[in-house]
């Protein structure tokens, strides 16, 4: 065993339902493998720590082009959800709604759930200043778990050796 | 003389037979992993691992252990620090856990 313990940071930036869940699930195994854990929020990934959006991100049926309606066990084999029909209210809601059984179904927790075990594991979450700034929130608007509000530069300085995932 | 070395163990360190295990076998092991002593909250983790192992064939994952062992993420972290997942597998004598979460 080397004495440097491994580092890795992840830096989320999307605000969907299926973006927030990469640095859930390889942060949580990062931790489980005895990894130190960094996680920088900014732009739309602020939802993700956001305690009114974290569990009500969404999933747009829009631009989800691997998201086929054989995934919902119809048998359309690569027909995607027409373009159309997503611009119909409730697609979203439908489509967000959809994805959050799928997720349950693999007995991944909830968005929220998820990000209180990370930092029950260790893990170090940050807020990005610009974004914060731009959306006028303050650490109040966040989760427990998160130590504060930093810039890029902090973030950069306190990630030194770390592997870096963009999300 | 560690009874840990008349036993095969893999290059990560698991069992190569998990019938070899035994709780000498799981406290050496412990201890190469930097934990001293295995107390009740330890066997309590190490016991329902080796039960779920037993009915499902693969070493519980974190989220299994603590939702099943009734074992708060914070304790089990610090329990088995630096890597829960690998090393209440190693002291059970399992596998990897086959689950991400």
């Amino acid at each position: 065993m080397s004495d440097e313990n491994r580092k890795i940071a992840f830096i989320c930036s999307k605000g969907d339902l299926d973006m927030a869940y990469p640095a859930l699930v390889m942060g949580w195994a990062a931790l489980g493998n005895g990894i130190d854990v960094t996680i920088f929020f900014t732009f739309w990934g602020m939802d993700i720590i956001n305690k009114k959006r974290q569990n009500h991100l969404e999933l747009s049926p829009i631009t989800k082009t691997s998201m086929k309606m054989s995934l919902m066990g119809l048998p359309t084999g690569n027909l995607g959800i027409p373009n159309f029909l997503s611009i119909l209210p409730g697609m979203t809601a439908f489509t967000s709604w959809f994805m959050k059984k799928k997720i349950a179904e693999v007995h991944a927790p909830p968005v929220d759930e998820y990000l209180e075990m990370l930092v029950d594991g260790g893990a170090d979450l940050y807020a990005c200043k610009m974004s914060a700034d731009m959306f006028g929130q303050t650490m109040d608007d966040y989760v427990e778990g998160v130590q504060d509000i930093v810039t890029a530069g902090d973030f950069m300085d306190m990630t030194e050796g770390a592997q870096i995932v963009f999300i | 003389m560690s009874a840990l070395e008349n036993v095969a163990r893999n290059e990560e360190g698991f069992l190569a037979n998990p019938a070899d295990w035994t709780k000498e076998l799981a406290l050496e092991i412990a201890q190469e992993a930097g934990i001293a002593a295995l107390t009740d909250e330890h066997w309590k983790v190490i016991d329902f691992s080796r039960a779920n192992a037993e009915d499902s064939g693969a070493a519980p994952t974190l989220r299994q252990i603590t939702k099943g062992a009734d074992v708060p993420t914070k304790d089990l972290f610090k329990l088995f620090p630096k890597g829960p997942a690998k090393k209440v597998a190693l002291i059970a004598g399992l596998g990897k856990p086959e689950g991400c979460v």
